[in-house]
């Protein structure tokens, strides 16, 4: 993926959740929760899989599967519980998993993520399946003995799983700080004895750089590594919040470091991008997300009679 | 042709048949590999893997595993155990099929052992059957013989879902006639009738069968003939087999080792209730333990298990009884 392309993903999953963020503050609309503000971090690690390699998210998984190539229409559709979801209307906005993207599981169960990781490996090994197993997680998660269990048995089982810790600075309505005495994930991870490192996760560059080489070690070693990125919740716990107990203090600095201005700035300055292009790709992203509403909501609902299916293989 | 073995025996045997069946099937466990070293001789490393004593990620490593092209078979020794790995069961195993939209699907099982008369009291004793009977997406399995401890896990094994599968431990070191070689499957979800008899039904699975075998032999002997049913598959539960012999009897009675309040036992009563309410000639008994945790004193053991002669009492007291013609 170049830089532009990059750019174009990260324009497309703000569009997205902006989009997902009017129609519920217009409501009544289905709750989701926002990844605003961590599309540097999904774009980076995403852009440096192959397809091959399979990827477990959280509730907070807008953009990383539309980083993954997902389609905005089908995640709406799935959002609004339509038949036409990725899951058929059986997940909502916050399980959503896409076997043809290799995406098998969006867990809503903080740290259900990381408990699933290590057996996906597992069979990309003992099946001598290439590929790696990416697993998004938050700083909430990493407070959960699930956590410790996960990095252990990964270790000791010399698992190729990318760990990486969106450390976004919100535990649902609970400041990290509160709840961590470290301030780095990364920290925890190095007495499991897996290489770890922290990037700042609202740089796309960076991201990406520290991920393709913890993705090469991975492949070459076939250990697990953790990646931590440095970034910002921009919205609240879910879309219903009134975000009240977030500072305009606290926000500030974080708006600044915006992973999509970042970008954007850095593209203009080195000449591989124009303002009137810069317009340009931001009217495209629009109109995809228009188009993939309008696509979503001629869409039709399941059936009663679906409610019994798909309990059992 | 049949060998006699213990229904431990028979688990391994039904292990080893199916790991060389099936070589996606392996067996991860606190200790697997250190008290089943011919299994790992016979399969490798790879496929009978310690893990640490971590039962949630025990469980979740191997509900990722089952999304991904392996059926794992997880020994989480003791059902108290399940607890902690209550999480990639329930949320994770039971449900991602139904909240994928039938995208991934979880063949796996989960060992555990259960049922009072060891004397280890709560912590390592205590029938969670029903939680996960009442958890959709998973299949619950509970045998009473040697022949079922095989035939049933085998084809556990290979079915394409969740599966927990719960053993009885005073059952374990009990002999039985198992069917030689390797083709003796039994279905999931069909029951037995252990002894057929006219006049009571008498419902259970696991060690409480055993009761009601015993309690039927003083029954035939005071010239009442009890049928015994051995439910075998708590989920997927046949009730068809149970219906159909109330409406023979007229008269049932549920027996089982876990607690009264939600239980199988409760559920199997309802259903009687709901569709058989016109042949029942008097109401429906269950015997159960008490609503206890599982104490550890031999004598307390013994009086928090169901005993034949409860069951016998509650017969003899519709006898002596009779329901107004």
């Amino acid at each position: 993926m170049n830089s532009i392309q990059a750019l174009q993903r990260m324009l497309l999953i703000r569009a997205y959740e902006e989009k997902l963020a009017a129609l519920q503050a217009a409501g009544p609309f289905p709750m989701s929760c926002s990844s605003q503000g961590q599309e540097a971090s999904a774009v980076g690690v995403i852009a440096a899989l192959s397809s091959e390699d399979r990827i477990l998210t959280n509730h907070r998984s807008a953009a990383h599967l539309i980083a993954r190539g997902a389609d905005p229409a089908r995640l709406l559709a799935e959002v609004m519980g339509k038949a036409t979801g990725y899951c058929k209307g059986k997940s909502g906005s916050l399980h959503i998993s896409v076997a043809e993207l290799g995406v098998v599981l969006t867990s809503t169960i903080v740290g259900g993520e990381l408990s699933m990781a290590p057996g996906v490996a597992l069979a990309r090994k003992m099946r001598r399946e290439a590929g790696i197993v990416a697993c998004f997680f938050g700083d909430g998660a990493a407070c959960e003995g699930i956590f410790h269990e996960s990095l252990n048995l990964a270790t000791i089982w010399s698992l190729p799983v990318l760990y990486v810790c969106e450390n976004n600075q919100w535990q649902a309505f609970v400041r990290r700080k509160e709840t961590m005495q470290t301030e780095h994930i990364s920290e925890w991870g190095k007495g499991y004895g897996l290489p770890c490192q922290t990037v700042d996760g609202n740089d796309a560059h960076a991201v990406h750089e520290a991920a393709r080489a913890a993705v090469a070690q991975i492949r070459d070693t076939g250990k697990p590594f953790l990646l931590e990125t440095l970034t910002y919740r921009q919205r609240g716990h879910f879309s219903g919040d009134d975000e009240a107990h977030i500072s305009d203090a606290e926000r500030a600095p974080w708006l600044k470091r915006d992973p999509i201005e970042l970008w954007q700035s850095r593209l203009l300055a080195q000449g591989q991008l124009q303002a009137s292009d810069l317009r340009g790709l931001k009217d495209e992203a629009l109109a995809r997300i228009e188009e993939a509403l309008a696509q979503a909501q001629a869409a039709p609902y399941p059936s009663p009679e679906a409610l019994l299916t798909d309990v059992y293989a | 042709m049949t060998t006699t073995m213990t229904a431990k025996a028979a688990l391994l045997s039904a292990l080893h048949e199916e790991m060389t069946r099936d070589d996606r099937v392996m067996l991860m466990g606190e200790g697997v590999a250190t008290l089943h070293p011919d299994l790992v001789m016979a399969f490798g490393a790879d496929r009978v893997r310690n893990t640490p004593l971590a039962e949630a990620i025990m469980a979740g490593c191997a509900v990722g595993a089952a999304a991904s092209g392996l059926r794992p078979v997880v020994d989480m020794l003791y059902a108290p155990f399940l607890t902690y790995a209550m999480d990639a069961l329930v949320n994770s195993a039971g449900k991602l099929r139904y909240m994928s939209g039938g995208q991934f699907s979880f063949p796996l099982v989960v060992l555990a052992n259960t049922g009072a008369g060891w004397g280890v009291g709560a912590q390592h004793t205590h029938n969670l059957e029903a939680w996960f009977v009442h958890s959709p997406g998973l299949k619950v399995v509970m045998p009473s013989t040697a022949a079922d401890f095989k035939g049933l896990l085998k084809s556990a094994i290979r079915d394409d879902n969740p599966v927990v599968f719960l053993n009885d431990m005073t059952l374990l070191h009990q002999a039985g006639e198992v069917a030689e070689p390797d083709d003796m499957l039994v279905p999931l979800g069909q029951a037995k009738v252990m002894r057929a008899g006219r006049d009571v039904t008498l419902v259970s699975y696991a060690k409480t069968v055993h009761t009601c075998m015993a309690a039927a032999e003083v029954l035939a002997e005071r010239g009442l003939s009890a049928e015994v049913i051995d439910l075998r598959t708590l989920k997927p539960l046949d009730m068809e087999t149970v219906l159909q012999s109330v409406q023979r009897t007229g008269h049932m009675v549920v027996v089982h080792e876990a607690g009264p309040l939600c239980g199988v036992g409760a559920e199997v009563a309802a259903q009687v209730a709901e569709r058989a309410f016109g042949a029942l000639k008097a109401p429906v008994r269950r015997i159960t333990s008490a609503d206890v945790p599982t104490p550890a004193s031999h004598v307390l053991e013994q009086a928090f298990l169901p005993q034949a002669d409860q069951i016998v009492s509650a017969v003899m007291a519709w006898v002596s009884q009779p329901a107004a013609a």
